[in-house]
């Protein structure tokens, strides 16, 4: 089984999406306020027809806009998790459950309904209102009542945004545990990148209802497709500089930044002179001792800012000596060792740009060139 | 003795025939307006459509009109010169107006915006995601309607039957228009309150006024009360 879509639209909110997910695969739709995240899973599951496009699942086609195809939402075995849980305050948690079992016969939904809260960890609040429950409890019925469908695609609509962080985390374990028995297409919207990451086996990046980039988390923020890629997923070292020398047989790509030479790993497309934009995660940037300062891609610079949160110490660190030729990096260590080191505002500090972290990438996807020759 | 002396006048005094008329009008009036007032209140409530505006002003108008002028109006369009009471006339052999039939037609016009307004507000109190996780559980739209939308619209319904009921037991400008007072036939107790006090009649005047509160009071209070064991139930 898997979920196939392209969405087009102009208005209400202009849509451009190309979705794809496999059945047991969880697909994250990143992306800004208004991006058109939630339209989309409205448009899978019938409940917003777009102007155009298909939405395909296994071998039934639910919409088809060429074709004047378009399969209501009760005939489309979708399992839905609104970003507020959308459950019917009027009846109980049972209630609820029992009310998406329609395709069982009467007699059997109680039970049924009974064994999806008890999978949800709902025992003995069966007769409890959503307004009697927790913001948790509230998300895990709803969840129940996704699953009784027992849908061919479940969607997730920022199903962790109306609860706090401590049940956040709680429900994470869970929805990571549940989806290793599902073998469905799973589509998770969200904006926040942590749950994506953590969640997703691949993400797909939005903007203004058009799909940047789809790919395993740890690859997008690797290798964004476009700057605007890299600013949508928070990347914080996003730089431009001029390219001085392509060399494929030492495996080279030589920029030009801030008067000095960075060695990034072989980039076939831009030129000697393209000014390019590149980017380095903040896991390829490497603190090193003053002594190793003649490894390759070392940059002297004072640290600005030291951010520490739970073990992790993130720290900005000033590099250049200004006159338009300098720049903030950000990276990341053990508290403990930024502590060691000495790592305060004012700090001077020696820093490594790994060679094979750097990426570089294409500018504004509206640009037209991909590179600025 | 002279406690069930009084009752007796108390009970003599009344126009139980007038009585009788305005609760038959009152209920038919409630009953039809229902589904009709239903229909609009969520087309309201959800819907947008050109000229919205303009329908929801045309439904709220009975509510500013003076009486007298929705009066005279309704009695231009149901009279005998009148395609819609041409019609009626072709159709039954009976005329609109200064008949029951007319006054429950002008009973449904009237009580329009009583009927409208509470439902609505509570068709649109029902978030969009309720409907539409209704219908991805699988309910149809007529499930949806009878069992998530009918249960939460419940209070405002009831609002509705009980102000219409109460306020179409009280009219008296439209329904002396409408309906003249032709005794069984549109003499509700409205009018025949007013007929009493323009006799001087004292008694029969206070009796009736004091019944007619009881009655809407105990209407409102009952079907305020339904609406709420409804919701908790």
């Amino acid at each position: 089984m898997k979920l196939v879509a392209r969405l087009e639209q102009s208005a209400p909110i202009p849509l451009a999406a190309d979705i794809a997910c496999d059945s047991g695969e969880l697909l994250a739709l990143v992306g800004p306020s208004g991006s058109g995240k939630s339209t989309i899973l409205r448009c899978l599951a019938g409940l917003h027809r777009p102007a155009g496009g298909s939405v395909r699942c296994g071998d039934e086609t639910w919409f088809d806009a060429v074709r004047g195809v378009e399969v209501t939402p009760q005939r489309r075995r979708v399992g839905f998790v609104f970003q507020h849980y959308a459950l019917f305050p009027h009846l109980s948690a049972l209630a609820n459950v029992m009310l998406a079992l329609q395709h069982l016969p009467a007699p059997e939904r109680a039970a049924k309904a009974r064994h999806w809260l008890a999978r949800s960890k709902l025992e003995g609040l069966e007769d409890r209102r959503p307004a009697e429950l927790s913001g948790g409890q509230q998300q895990r019925v709803a969840i129940a009542r996704a699953l009784a469908r027992e849908p061919q695609v479940l969607l997730l609509d920022e199903p962790f945004s109306a609860v706090d962080q401590v049940t956040r985390r709680k429900l994470l374990r869970q929805l990571i545990e549940m989806r290793r028995s599902l073998a469905i297409p799973i589509i998770l919207v969200t904006h926040d990148l942590e749950e994506a990451a953590l969640l997703a086996d691949r993400m797909t990046v939005l903007h203004h209802g058009y799909t940047l980039q789809t790919a395993p988390p740890d690859e997008l923020l690797a290798r964004p497709a476009s700057v605007l890629v890299a600013r949508l997923t928070d990347q914080p070292n996003i730089f431009f500089g001029k390219v001085i020398e392509q060399s494929p047989a030492t495996d080279t790509t030589l920029i030009d930044w801030l008067g000095k030479p960075l060695q990034a790993c072989y980039h076939a497309g831009p030129v000697v002179g393209d000014r390019v934009c590149w980017v380095v995660p903040e896991a390829g940037v490497i603190l090193v001792r003053d002594h190793q300062a003649e490894r390759e891609n070392t940059f002297t610079a004072t640290v600005s800012e030291r951010l520490a949160w739970r073990g992790h110490a993130t720290v900005s660190a000033r590099l250049g000596e200004g006159q338009g030729r300098d720049a903030t990096l950000s990276f990341a260590i053990g508290t403990a060792v930024a502590q060691r080191r000495g790592i305060v505002s004012g700090a001077r500090i020696v820093l490594q740009l790994q060679k094979a972290a750097i990426c570089l990438t294409a500018g504004d996807r509206t640009s037209g060139s991909q590179f600025g020759h | 003795m002279t406690e069930v002396s009084s009752v007796t006048a108390a009970i003599a005094v009344i126009d139980w025939q007038a009585l009788s008329l305005s609760l038959q009008l009152a209920s038919a009036t409630a009953l039809l307006l229902l589904p009709l007032a239903i229909w609009l209140a969520r087309l309201l409530a959800w819907s947008q459509f050109r000229h919205q505006g303009a329908l929801e002003a045309a439904i709220l108008l009975p509510l500013v009109l003076p009486p007298t002028v929705l009066g005279y109006y309704l009695l231009l369009g149901f009279g005998g010169a009148s395609p819609l009471g041409q019609a009626y006339h072709a159709l039954t052999g009976r005329a609109l107006v200064f008949s029951f039939d007319g006054l429950l037609a002008a009973s449904l016009v009237f009580n329009l915006p009583f009927a409208v307004q509470p439902m609505q507000r509570s068709f649109a109190a029902i978030p969009r995601e309720v409907r539409e996780a209704a219908w991805v559980s699988g309910l149809s739209r007529w499930q949806t309607f009878l069992r998530i939308e009918l249960p939460l619209a419940w209070p405002g319904i009831a609002a509705a039957l009980a102000l219409t009921f109460a306020h179409t037991l009280g009219e008296f400008g439209v329904v002396l228009m409408v309906g003249g007072s032709l005794p069984g036939e549109t003499k509700t107790i409205a009018i025949a309150i007013y007929d009493q006090a323009q006799a001087f009649n004292d008694s029969a005047a206070a009796g009736m006024s004091a019944l007619l509160l009881a009655l809407s009071f105990v209407a409102v209070l009952l079907v305020t009360r339904l609406g709420r064991s409804v919701l908790r139930r």
